[in-house]
């Protein structure tokens, strides 16, 4: 099978309606085959979208021939979201991708993904959970290049899918604390939604003034966008069957559509980089994590 | 009323036989490899040290609890198999676990040995410890250091395995095990390498002015006053900007430490099977100090005594402590 382009979760808590369009342009537009819908990082933003909205989403996504999967919150704690965990669960002839243990307990012997939250660094931890159920890996963006490959290689034998992130900001922690409110001098209780001002996450620098980190409510982000053009084709070779690009406020349009052209063999990874450069996106293209030194490096082609 | 058990941290063998003439009921300790979450130079046990450990131990009738609480990468998988297999043979009285296939392997292998989950596993609902007590048999959970003592309670009832909960020494909101701070700033992994701030990459930067940076890989993390003193440049204890304030802030959590001495007896009542202190990076004589105290306060607790705990605040990282999670979620 080809290797396919994805759009990974939207972490960020844009409004309702800019979410709306940003998924109607991707349906009419995008060339991702499958898109990741659903609230990953804060139980208190799933009624403002997820609750009104996902359905006619997905319906739309699905009618524009795009494969939709729904995946889990990441951090779950407190009484409302092990409800919401159950509840999402149970959700029959769906695809759904595990962000968090506890779903594991529930989803036993029915087909299920594994996100890119929970940590599976090794074959026999894949092997495992292949076993109970998960059809398809996303991996952690930490993993170098001798662990994705080892994955990759398990994973055809394995017979299930395995998915690599190759755009945006990369997850690096989570808290039970949420960040953006402590910034604004409030607590999550109180949080007034205040996560909803960074369209891509809230910068930190650090006192001489370099942006190191990017806040999202509990997570916290890289300041740098992995970028991993010039990688794809030699882990299509691996094995990595699906390649995910994470929503931003840039053009995702272009982003989706420049990756694509790479992953297809239309353009050559320096061109595909080149459009990336001119979206005018601020942070720095980082990927070295891949190549086994500190995330915030680019380790050039 | 159950009395806890008092876990005991030892980075090295003599740390271990303080802990143990100090009165804990099982010490905590790892190999010199990337298989435990304290891989530093200098710590940690060889196989023969820790065949000694194992003895004295047991021989002061304490018990003697292995951490394998790191992620083994593909391809390294052998290295912590290795590890347990060491462990049962050399009498470990439990393995603290935290990936998926090393539970599973010891689950398949030596049926017998006890396996905890660690705090690195991030199992923090009823229904995630419940996935590894029936997957894996896993006979106690070490709690993240996010909950409050009433979800503690609550968490006790509704799980069929022990609990343990930290009282003492470090304190962070990052859920642990789910971390790539460090990595994205050094290279080494957290969960794969076993090292959060490697030594190797921090660097102190001394400005005119008499104010000391402290650098991990190429980022300040903090900076301090001359009459100030300097802590560890650890990610999540740094000071940093951002838009909407004005100057420098602890955008994550300030750099102070756990002490629950103040609500040991709700944490009793509260049904928790153990305790833990952190700090295997610690002296022998810290942890002489502070396992002794909290030993004292533990027994007069239960024997409904008045608990004695005021040497504890000098030990505090920073000299600042907090309660952390443990009595009210306004933290959040």
């Amino acid at each position: 099978m080809d290797a396919q382009l994805t759009l990974g979760p939207n972490l960020f808590h844009w409004a309702p309606e800019r979410k709306l369009d940003f998924y109607r342009r991707i349906a009419d537009e995008s060339p991702v085959g499958t898109v990741y819908l659903g609230e990953v990082v804060c139980s208190k933003r799933t009624p403002f979208f997820d609750d009104r909205h996902l359905e006619e989403v997905a319906e739309r996504l699905t009618r524009a021939g795009k494969q939709v999967v729904y995946s889990s919150l990441a951090e779950v704690v407190i009484k409302r979201e092990r409800k919401l965990l159950m509840e999402w669960s149970q959700q029959q002839g769906r695809d759904l991708e595990v962000n968090n243990t506890a779903a594991l307990l529930h989803l036993k012997d029915r087909p299920h993904r594994i996100g890119a939250l929970l940590n599976v660094y090794n074959e026999d931890t894949m092997a495992y959970l292949a076993g109970r159920g998960a059809t398809h890996f996303s991996l952690l963006a930490e993993l170098p290049k001798p662990a994705v490959a080892g994955l990759a290689e398990a994973a055809r034998g394995l017979g299930v899918g395995v998915e690599v992130q190759v755009f945006g900001r990369a997850s690096l922690a989570l808290s039970a604390r949420c960040y953006h409110a402590r910034a604004h001098g409030r607590i999550k209780d109180s949080c007034q939604f205040v996560c909803g001002e960074d369209d891509d996450g809230m910068v930190l620098s650090t006192l001489d003034e370099k942006p190191f980190l990017a806040v999202n409510g509990i997570q916290t982000l890289s300041y740098g966008y992995l970028e991993m053009m010039a990688e794809m084709h030699e882990m299509r070779d691996m094995g990595v069957s699906h390649f995910r690009v994470m929503p931003h406020s840039c053009d995702m349009i272009e982003v989706t559509k420049a990756f694509d052209d790479v992953l297809q063999g239309r353009i050559e990874a320096a061109e595909g980089a080149a459009r990336l450069g001119a979206l005018g996106i601020a942070a720095p293209f980082v990927n070295g994590f891949y190549h086994g030194v500190p995330g915030d490096t680019l380790v050039p082609a | 009323m159950r009395k806890p058990e008092l876990i005991c941290p030892a980075g090295t063998p003599a740390a271990l036989r303080s802990a143990v003439d100090a009165g804990a009921d099982a010490v905590y300790c790892g190999y010199q490899n990337a298989t435990n979450a304290r891989n530093f130079t200098g710590l940690n046990f060889t196989p023969a040290e820790m065949e000694q450990s194992i003895a004295y131990a047991h021989d002061h009738g304490a018990k003697v609890l292995i951490t394998l609480n790191t992620f083994p990468p593909s391809g390294k998988v052998a290295l912590w198999k290795q590890a347990v297999d060491l462990s049962a043979q050399l009498g470990a009285d439990a393995c603290i676990v935290a990936d998926i296939s090393v539970a599973d392997y010891i689950c398949r292998m030596y049926p017998d040995l006890r396996i905890h989950l660690s705090v690195q596993a991030a199992a923090s609902s009823p229904e995630a410890i419940d996935f590894y007590v029936r997957e894996f048999g896993v006979k106690r959970v070490v709690l993240p250091r996010i909950m409050t003592v009433s979800e503690i309670g609550g968490l006790v009832a509704e799980i069929p395995c022990e609990v343990e909960t930290f009282i003492f020494g470090n304190h962070g909101l990052m859920v642990e095990g789910r971390c790539s701070l460090s990595c994205y700033v050094t290279g080494q992994s957290t969960n794969m390498d076993g090292a959060c701030s490697p030594a190797a990459n921090v660097s102190y930067q001394s400005a005119p002015d008499g104010t000391l940076s402290t650098r991990l890989g190429g980022y300040t993390i903090d900076r301090f006053g001359a009459n100030e003193t300097a802590g560890y440049p650890t990610i999540c204890k740094g000071r940093y900007l951002t838009d909407s304030r004005e100057g420098g802030y602890y955008a994550f959590e300030e750099p102070v430490s756990l002490n629950a001495a103040t609500v040991l007896p709700e944490l009793i009542a509260a049904g928790v099977h153990a305790f833990k202190i952190e700090g295997r990076q610690r002296s022998r004589a810290y942890v002489k100090k502070v396992v002794s105290t909290f030993r004292s306060a533990v027994d007069a607790i239960v024997a409904g005594k008045e608990p004695v705990l005021a040497d504890l605040v000098a030990l505090t990282e920073g000299q600042k402590q907090t309660e952390g999670a443990l009595k009210t979620k306004t933290w959040r």
